[in-house]
């Protein structure tokens, strides 16, 4: 399949001039990992001053909340930028364009990677004056945790999406339910063997239980996982093609059904 | 080669068959009407033309291109509208035009944009957000939009549905002037009989899902022995008459 640059362009443009428009929007982005930054950094203080294992790496709870809202935004991201076409009731008219299913999707994976820069880099910042921690002190492999996480987001935006031209409109609060089912089982506060044995296993099929593993060993040991980086890279891309698949499947059969010119409740 | 090409093509819904094994052909550069009450498969039927929707079974071609295996061939060339299909609300009519132009591929987008606006008295307008616009210029924005790529074949949906008389009329002159200018071929469904009369070439009548008639609108006033489309129309929805015999109530 070619895809072209100017089409993918072409989309991640009406995206940009809806973000240009709505400062609303770009707030709400930023807001909640801000949010999320202030409660576990002060919180993270506070088990600093009173216990020997967080004593040992201050901020590994910022740095868990901050990496979180990669993975969640990255989620967001894409199922938003999709669900934004539906709301406005677009999907006929792009669908009758030239702009092919994979270049919709390249296009919303662009636009969630620009959403999650906004929304997270904030907070980021924020957390080096409020807490003298800063998250780009992870150096290179702050790097790989953010593209693992961001790809395991993506995998979940595309398959709420495909959800969403499955069932309409209202499977929409899957974009912020399915993410969060992910939660406990992704070790972001917590080591993956705090779990009971049987969702120790569970947890190890999902690429965030590696990437929030191999943060703490880098911030609390100083070692670097590449087996836990290789494994959540193998996971994500299992998932990631799921993701796809599962997407343009549910394109195919909004087809058969004819959903893609009366998308709704 | 035929601007529109449809064999024996069928679209079933679980039990429902929604079109029922049409087939047509429509000349380059002519204009045709998908004439049909509500329900009748005009949508779908122009839904599958577009490739929104695949067919249950049959062929279709548009511009000489099989629309079911090489869609995307074909697509650059072909535009659609529809009353039921908005633009982003939230942005400008400049920035929609704008986004559609690149999707489109549409060299010189700038100079396009200013001679659709122009002809569509869309200048004042560009840069006000798509959801504050009233119907008629709404339907001037999407007409833009649908005229971008220069189409060779336009598809139009009940294109003039919800616009004043004046607007209407305005529109179908517009339409008739494209086409002229550039030997586009229109294929619209629509239930506006005055629209039909005026402006097609071709008429198809659909009742259920099938073709149950077609001619030109002369043809059809003929066969029917009435003076309007409207009468034709009614003797086809009620069952009041067959064509060339006598009524369907009568012994």
């Amino acid at each position: 399949m070619i895809l072209s640059i100017r089409r993918v362009a072409g989309l991640c443009l009406r995206h940009l001039y809806i973000l240009r428009g709505s400062w609303l929007r770009l707030l709400e982005m930023a807001y909640w990992p801000l949010i999320n930054v202030v409660m576990w950094g002060f919180t993270s203080q506070f088990l600093s001053n009173n216990s020997s294992w967080f004593a040992q790496a201050g901020g590994v709870l910022i740095a868990g909340a901050l990496l979180w809202d990669v993975m969640f935004r990255g989620n967001l991201g894409v199922a938003l930028s999709f669900l934004e076409e539906m709301w406005s009731r677009n999907l006929g008219y792009l669908s009758v364009s030239p702009l092919r299913p994979g270049e919709m999707v390249a296009a919303i994976l662009v636009m969630s990677f620009i959403r999650t820069m906004i929304g997270v880099l904030p907070a980021a910042l924020l957390a080096i004056p409020l807490y003298h921690f800063s998250l780009f002190s992870l150096g290179l492999p702050l790097l790989v945790f953010w593209t693992l996480l961001t790809m395991m987001g993506w995998a979940t935006g595309l398959a709420v999406s495909a959800m969403v031209l499955r069932f309409g409109l209202g499977a929409e609060s899957l974009a912020w339910v399915m993410i969060f089912a992910i939660g406990p089982l992704a070790g972001v506060y917590y080591p993956i063997s705090v779990l009971p044995g049987w969702l120790q296993s569970v947890a190890w099929a999902l690429p965030p239980a590696h990437v929030f593993e191999g943060m703490r060993a880098v911030m609390i040991q100083g070692v670097v996982r590449t087996d836990l980086m290789l494994s959540a890279l193998a996971l994500d891309l299992v998932y990631l093609t799921l993701g796809i698949g599962l997407f343009l499947y549910a394109w195919h059969g909004a087809r058969v059904r004819g959903a893609l010119l009366n998308v709704g409740e | 080669m035929k601007a529109i090409e449809v064999r024996g093509v069928t679209k079933r819904f679980g039990s429902v068959v929604a079109v029922d094994d049409i087939s047509f052909t429509v000349e380059p550069g002519s204009v045709t009407a998908l004439l049909g009450g509500n329900g009748a498969g005009k949508t779908t039927t122009l839904s599958m033309l577009l490739g929104l929707l695949l067919p249950s079974s049959g062929d279709i071609a548009l511009l000489g291109q099989d629309m079911i295996r090489h869609r995307y061939r074909v697509l650059p060339r072909v535009n659609f509208s529809s009353p039921y299909v908005d633009l982003p609300h939230r942005l400008t009519v400049r920035e929609n035009l704008t986004v559609y132009g690149h999707l489109y591929g549409v060299p010189d987008l700038k100079g396009r944009m200013a001679d659709l606006c122009r002809d569509l008295d869309l200048t004042d307008l560009l840069d006000r957000p798509a959801g504050k616009l009233s119907a008629g210029q709404k339907t001037r924005v999407s007409m833009a939009r649908a005229l971008l790529n220069q189409p060779e074949l336009l598809l139009l949906d009940e294109p003039t549905a919800s616009l004043d008389p004046d607007t209407a009329d305005w529109l179908r002159g517009y339409f008739q002037d494209y086409r002229r200018r550039t030997g586009a071929t229109l294929l619209l469904a629509s239930h506006n009989m005055t629209e039909v009369e005026r402006m097609c070439d071709q008429v198809l009548i659909m009742k259920t899902g099938r073709i149950v008639d077609r001619g030109t609108p002369a043809e059809l006033f003929a066969r029917y022995g009435r003076d309007t489309m409207e009468e034709v129309f009614l003797d086809i929805a009620r069952d009041r008459r067959r064509p060339d015999g006598p009524s369907w109530g009568e012994p």
